[in-house]
């Protein structure tokens, strides 16, 4: 419900990021790391960014996205354990003092530029493979 | 050609979140969001709750709603300052974030307080993604929600520190397990303590309350 939110503030991110020489860059892609504990669901997202993006220089940008699995530390034993549904404990000594390490991040991690002939080249070949 | 730009997305919420955190904290104010979904029963605890705490504790509070100030009206019959956000303004939010709290905040007289409690929007998904200056997070749910909403909503558990299961005044008329419910939030959260409550029949209200005190005198060495 809030990835329209989250979709301009990543717009923001990236369009800040667009180096200024050579003008008129365009950008194909921008690489997303998003943690499993984060309330975002990615096709909304990706539907939302590609509505801010529209007549910005993101416009036909993809929106890649790495989900970041949820890693927790235990405090008592220093087990580390991947928390794949809602139990949050320890997968050694099922202690639930844990230490979340990974699984929380939202974070733009790069964007992929290109110029506006390599772009139409790009989107043509695209259009060729689907 | 990539870029690298690794920068957090809600970098600018989480920014201000800290700046409103040190503020209250400068102006000798402990700040309580309460989250949970719509109807829970919130605004009828919070009633309770703000009775309970004074004199010895003296709130306020912040409550976000998408449309009216139905919850404002309510929460004013027991002498606490009130503020009323309608996300309405904001393009019907579906949170409250740390704009809007440091917008609201400049309506109360900070120094007449000791806790401020945030009485955020109704939805168990994104107000648990956005910090807003609190001090601790709570979450409420009413047994009549299922006893599986930890588990489908972990984020929201795992990020509070309290969690209250209120309306167990229903369970006898409901085919429901209020001790599974307990044991869902205890799975996804197990160092979160959990206070069973009725707001409509006062019960199990006086325990959160020592809770919530504990923490605001904790806070400022008292």
């Amino acid at each position: 419900m809030h990835e329209m939110g989250i979709a301009l503030q990543i717009a923001e991110i990236a369009k800040s990021a667009i180096p200024k020489t050579p003008a008129d860059l365009k950008v194909k892609a921008v690489n997303l790391r998003v943690g499993k504990l984060t309330a975002i669901v990615p096709d909304s997202l990706r539907f939302c960014f590609e509505i801010v993006a529209k007549d910005t220089p993101l416009a036909g940008a993809e929106l890649n996205i790495e989900e970041i699995p949820i890693v927790a530390v235990c405090k008592e034993c220093y087990t580390e354990t991947i928390i794949t549904d809602a139990d949050f404990s320890c997968e050694k000594c099922k202690s639930g003092k844990l230490d979340i390490i990974s699984g929380r991040e939202l974070t733009v991690s790069s964007i992929e530029v290109a110029d506006p002939g390599e772009m139409e080249q790009a989107q043509k070949k695209s259009k060729k493979k689907k | 050609m990539e870029i690298p730009v690794v920068r957090k997305v809600l970098d600018v919420n989480d920014t201000m979140a800290q700046e409103n955190r040190d503020y209250f904290t400068q102006q000798g104010v402990y700040v309580f969001n309460l989250m949970s979904s719509p109807g829970s029963g919130k605004t009828t605890l919070l009633t309770k709750v703000l009775q309970k705490l004074a004199p010895e504790i003296k709130a306020a509070v912040i409550v976000g709603d998408v449309c009216t100030t139905n919850d404002a009206d309510r929460l004013s019959v027991t002498g606490a300052p009130v503020v009323q956000i309608t996300t309405d303004d904001f393009g019907g939010d579906c949170h409250l974030a740390a704009h809007v709290i440091k917008s609201a905040a400049k309506e109360l007289d900070l120094s007449e307080i000791d806790l401020l409690i945030v009485e955020n929007i109704g939805n168990l998904v994104c107000p648990a993604e956005f910090e807003i200056g609190e001090d601790s997070r709570g979450v409420v749910l009413s047994i009549t929600e299922g006893e599986d909403k930890p588990l489908k909503y972990p984020l929201m558990f795992r990020v509070c520190n309290v969690a209250i299961l209120n309306k167990m005044d229903l369970v006898p008329y409901l085919e429901v397990d209020a001790d599974l419910a307990v044991k869902n939030m205890l799975t996804v959260h197990p160092e979160m303590p959990v206070f069973k409550t009725s707001a409509t029949k006062d019960t199990g209200l006086d325990e959160f309350v020592d809770w919530l005190k504990g923490e605001v005198n904790k806070k400022f060495g008292k």
